[in-house]
């Protein structure tokens, strides 16, 4: 709940709440451009090239996109049952034996319920294990308990392992064949459904590992991943219209962080900010905040984040509103910051 | 897969040591015996560590390493080996003493268990150590890995087994009944559980800590073909493993053989001892086991 406690506005009771709507409530723009499961069909794609791809699941194939790899090779899907222990655990044992899984379920419980299971099967021995987790971040109504606010400040510390905060269906297509092709473990940060299609319209590639500058601007430069890449295109924009020129550098790879790149963008005159779907603990802004600090920039970086706080129950819009990571309260905070 | 048409029914059998051949108990026996002795060896380099479990569990891992488990001790990575996942990290002392009388580790590489820059940890790591297949340590997990093994041996069309070695202590977790129901749901006839019921746990008896009983009728109820054995008896575990190994199919039950052992067996000092987690043995006293472990299998050997 919120920390809100008087009554309730009875002066705006006519105007009607938003609904929370389905578990995996879409973040896409009415009009915006949109895939249909990127994920599972980019998973199909590299399954056939790579006989050694297999696909996992902890009752959460339909909602992960992973019933698509499952329809095209049921021979190759395993269902684990909501059985997350048993999900990640028998993902060690099948790339054990030389196969590349690819194993599914909410990032809720892949970071917080079978975390032991990735750290020491998997990511000690650095096996490559490929975790797939649906509703990163603030990306359901449901409320803490499907809401994984934290999963990156959890799986940062994890040795060896890789991850992805994808921005659209451009990066999760191109993700999918470099993270079975690497060695070692990846956690990819999962969107699903009509995912929105964005970056065809630059001029850009993923490469795991890699930032990429998406626009430059002179005023303000914006350092973001994941869906927050695309709120920071239409800040950009939004921006614009203030007289504010504003650069895009998008970071998918979360770990190992290109801090090459984001310092080369960081280090100027321009204010710097952060934005990421994720707890303002843990994430994209520490990540980008502990690079600066180690290379002796002295630089302010302004964080665009999640509070440290369990968040909401509610309508996606509403709560990405309240929560800050709606572009009208991203630009009022650029002007704010900009005076 | 489906499953829906294969016999559903667990089954406790009878063990009967009748049809095992005396040969073949007598070379396990004193692999048994190398194996308690490697271990006492290895516990006095430390002066304390997991020596009570590794007498208790020595004829299991005698059985399966001497009598069963298919390997090269060459190349522990032989593509058509079995798989012995060792869930109980801390009882890599006894699984090392089971690798070195495999050929797998040098003997004299045991002296070097939990020194510094060993290959030998006190707690069993696959980075470290040849024919150590699994990290374990964290219980509850080796069952979870050895289902994933299992279902990719078996797609990859490999014949080959996997055991894995859990105590019952690890019953407590509840990973281990997730990897219980879904090798059952998988028909995973090429697994193979196998539980050292010692009745103790770092905190006490069993039964105090957190009842696992009746652990037959559970396994039996998760659709495992299911024997309970005497673990310290060499003729049934033998017979036991006869049994699962007669049930091994590319799509059939899961086998658990539950053996009853008894904490430091075969050094009676240890035997009776109050019994611990971390059993403590005095620097004068490790002679004197070796002594006693020597005696009983040569007395026994002579009877």
């Amino acid at each position: 709940m919120s920390a809100t406690t008087e009554a309730p506005d009875t002066t705006t009771a006519a105007k009607p709440k938003l609904k929370t709507s389905a578990m995996i409530a879409s973040f896409a723009d009415p009009d915006q451009k949109t895939a249909s499961a990127p994920f599972g069909h980019a998973l199909v794609k590299a399954a056939q090239e790579n006989d050694k791809i297999v696909g996992l699941t902890a009752d959460l194939g339909k909602y992960t996109d992973m019933h698509i790899f499952a329809k095209a090779f049921p021979e190759r899907f395993f269902q684990m049952g909501m059985a997350e222990q048993l999900l990640f655990g028998a993902a060690a044992g099948l790339a054990e034996t030389g196969l590349v899984p690819f194993a599914s379920t909410y990032s809720v419980f892949a970071a917080r319920r079978a975390y032991d299971f990735l750290c020491l099967d998997a990511a000690e021995p650095n096996l490559n294990v490929n975790i797939v987790g649906g509703l990163p971040g603030l990306t359901t109504g449901y409320g803490p308990s499907h809401q994984a606010t934290e999963d990156m400040a959890i799986f940062r510390g994890m040795p060896n392992l890789t991850i992805v905060d994808p921005c659209d269906s451009i990066d999760i297509e191109q993700a999918v064949p470099q993270l079975a092709a690497s060695e070692g473990p990846t956690y990819l940060r999962l969107l699903r459904g009509n995912v929105p299609t964005v970056l065809d319209e630059y001029d850009y590639t993923f490469e795991l590992g890699k930032a990429k500058v998406l626009r430059g601007g002179n005023d303000v430069v914006f350092i973001s991943s994941g869906l927050m890449t695309i709120r920071a295109l239409q800040a950009a924009n939004a921006l614009a219209a203030h007289n504010v020129d504003v650069a895009v550098v998008h970071t998918p790879t979360i770990k190992p962080f290109d801090a090459a790149t984001v310092l080369a963008e960081i280090n100027t005159d321009r204010l710097a900010v952060t934005l990421e779907n994720h707890s303002v603990v843990g994430g994209l802004f520490e990540t980008v905040a502990s690079a600066v600090v180690t290379a002796g920039l002295g630089k302010r970086v302004v964080p665009v984040a999640l509070p440290d706080q369990f968040l909401d129950a509610g309508a996606l819009p509403t709560l990405h509103d309240r929560y800050g990571l709606a572009v009208d309260r991203i630009v009022a905070k650029v002007l704010a910051e900009l005076g | 897969m489906p499953v829906s048409n294969v016999q559903d029914r667990a089954t406790q059998t009878g063990v009967s040591s009748a049809d095992v051949p005396q040969d073949r108990i007598e070379r396990t026996s004193a692999a048994a015996y190398r194996i308690r002795h490697h271990a006492l060896n290895m516990g006095e380099v430390q002066g304390q560590g997991y020596v009570g479990q590794a007498l208790g569990a020595a004829d299991m891992l005698a059985t399966v390493y001497g009598d069963q488990l298919r390997f090269r001790a060459e190349d522990p990575h032989w593509e058509a080996r079995d798989r012995f996942l060792l869930s109980t990290g801390h009882y890599a002392i006894g699984h090392y003493a089971a690798l070195a009388e495999a050929g797998i580790i040098p003997v004299e590489e045991l002296e070097t268990y939990g020194s510094d820059d060993s290959r030998l940890p006190m707690s069993g790591m696959s980075t470290y150590t040849p024919g150590m297949e699994i990290s374990g340590g964290s219980l509850g997990h080796g069952l979870s890995i050895a289902v994933g093994m299992a279902l990719g041996l078996r797609y990859q069309g490999s014949g080959a087994r996997v055991y894995n070695f859990l105590s019952d202590g690890e019953l407590d977790e509840g990973s281990t009944w997730e990897a219980a129901m879904g090798a059952h749901h998988h028909q995973l006839g090429n697994l193979t559980a196998m539980v050292d019921i010692n009745a103790l746990q770092a905190d006490g008896k069993t039964d105090t800590v957190l009842r696992t009983e009746p652990v037959t009728e559970k396994w039996a109820s998760f659709g495992w073909y299911t024997q309970r054995v005497d673990g310290n008896d060499v003729g049934a575990l033998l017979a036991a493993f006869d049994n699962a190994a007669a049930q091994v199919a590319a799509v059939g039950r899961p086998s658990v053989i539950l053996c009853d052992t008894k904490v430091g067996r075969g050094v009676p000092l240890l035997e009776e001892r109050e019994k611990a987690h971390f059993m403590r043995i005095e620097e004068h006293e490790w002679q004197t086991c070796r002594e006693q472990l020597t005696a009983g299998y040569e007395g026994k050997a002579s009877a």
